[in-house]
């Protein structure tokens, strides 16, 4: 009995280590898996229609298995590492694609800090009260992934890709950087929890910053590689962009790094500017604890969906810009309004004492 | 509003996230080692060129625009990092010294914004 007890407090340690760290890394990443594996879907599904097509509807129930098939398609093809390509530079690119993907979710919280038993544990990994920053750095350290995956590969495709979306990535950072600056003003917090609670109510950053939020959705999409800014893997000129040389899991890894981007830029958006898991005025009603924050976990979920959907959604509605227009649209527009709105906000914040 | 410095233990899951990701991604960049076949050939192993004999190589030189947008962003993202510390301390610091707290980050960006515009005139955004 006491060997099972010490066993079972080993046990417990290791789990409630860092406020369940490991349970809710092991939660989160699975979500973010499955959401990956029915976004294709979706993908796939949503252009159909918007084309009059029937889309993928052979495997399973209306084709709901076609993104494992494709998983395991790859995962049965050669790994093709090209003669001319730089070796360990053209394997650590997906790594970092992929390191940097699964791990930024780590400071975003998907709703309110509940009660089970003695222990609040906080819907979100890691509570640390600088994680804008960690988010930023690591989108930063993102643009290594297509910089490297551009030069390793020996194939001047891969390598105008490559340079061409460092450039755009690193262009649209920068306006990202500024409008993240007029969040931080009104909630006097780097963490993305206190960035929440501040948006009580209707304050939705949306609504009180609507030109920060403007410049922050195009950058997330600019940083994210998808129409219309996806220059990088323009496919009638560039055949693939920097994944041309990449074949199998190392294709997949950058694919679900892609993905999985599309659904943290998402939770950005949520956290920044529509009030993370918050519904506005819901403690008016008195629904009991229990039922508010499954209200509310829910809430953060139809406002994922709603966001994965709008970037689909402009996909297949917008045609791709030319690379100059990309370019002046990035710094010509973008900059000067985030700059712009660092100081409407200060002047709001003066104005209303908010 | 008081700036509590956090213990260092809130990191600790920071530093698994890193790990379970790092785990991860090298789980899947070699799991196609271990499942897929490998029979390279010289055809297969040469550059992608639609099927044709690859033409030119990569050791080309690259517009000196890249280079000058690279500079850029070393140079306004730095601001950015200027301005996060005023941002989180901005409503405390108005409440104490009024307008004060704001002329100077005004007279920051105004600066920022001149040389943007310089680098404007210049023609350093053009790209054709």
């Amino acid at each position: 009995m006491g060997f099972l007890q010490f066993i079972w407090d080993g046990i417990w340690a290791v789990l409630s280590l860092g406020n369940f760290a490991l349970i809710k890394i092991l939660l989160i990443a699975n979500i973010i898996l499955i959401t990956v594996s029915y976004l294709v879907y979706f993908e796939r599904k949503i252009s159909a229609w918007t084309q009059n097509r029937i889309g993928p509807n052979r495997v399973g129930w209306r084709g709901a298995l076609q993104p494992f098939a494709d998983v395991f398609k790859l995962l049965l093809k050669e790994d093709i590492v090209p003669e001319k390509a730089n070796k360990p530079l053209h394997t650590l690119a997906p790594f970092i694609a992929l390191f940097v993907a699964f791990s930024t979710y780590a400071v975003l919280p998907i709703g309110p800090a509940i009660q089970i038993g003695e222990e609040t544990v906080n819907l979100v990994v890691a509570d640390i009260n600088m994680g804008i920053l960690y988010v930023l750095a690591l989108t930063s350290i993102g643009v290594y992934a297509i910089t490297f995956a551009g030069y390793s590969s020996g194939s001047k495709y891969s390598l105008l890709g490559g340079i061409r979306s460092s450039a755009q990535m690193i262009s649209y950072e920068v306006s990202m950087g500024f409008s993240i600056a007029g969040v931080v003003m009104m909630a006097e917090s780097l963490s993305p929890i206190k960035i929440v609670e501040s948006q009580s109510g209707l304050l939705w950053n949306a609504l009180i910053q609507p030109i920060g939020f403007i410049t922050f959705v195009v950058a997330a999409f600019a940083e994210t590689n998808r129409l219309p800014f996806d220059l990088p893997e323009a496919e009638p000129e560039l055949v693939g962009g920097f994944h041309t040389e990449y074949s199998s899991m190392k294709f997949a890894g950058f694919f679900l790094a892609e993905y999985a981007n599309m659904i943290i830029a998402s939770a950005m958006i949520i956290t920044l500017y529509l009030g993370g898991w918050q519904i506005p005025y819901i403690e008016t009603l008195n629904l009991g604890t229990t039922v508010t924050t499954i209200l509310q976990i829910s809430a953060f979920m139809v406002k994922m969906g709603a966001l994965l959907f709008f970037f689909i959604w402009v996909r297949w509605s917008i045609p791709r810009f030319r690379y100059d227009q990309l370019m002046s649209l990035g710094w010509k527009v973008m900059f000067p309004l985030s700059l712009l709105n660092v100081v409407y906000v200060a002047v709001i914040i003066m104005l209303f004492n908010v | 509003m008081e700036q509590s410095i956090q213990p260092l233990e809130n990191y600790i899951p920071i530093f698994l996230v890193l790990g379970f990701a790092a785990v991860f991604a090298l789980a899947v960049i070699f799991s196609s080692k271990l499942f897929g076949p490998s029979r390279p050939n010289k055809v297969k192993l040469s550059p992608y060129e639609s099927g044709k004999d690859p033409i030119g190589s990569i050791k080309e030189r690259v517009s000196i625009k890249y280079y000058l947008v690279a500079m850029l962003f070393i140079i306004f993202d730095i601001e950015v990092i200027f301005v996060y510390p005023w941002g989180v301390q901005f409503k405390q610091l108005f409440g104490e010294f009024g307008i004060i707290a704001f002329l100077p980050m005004l007279w920051f960006l105004i600066v920022l914004e001149l040389g943007f515009l310089y680098i404007y005139k210049k023609g350093g955004l053009k790209w054709d």
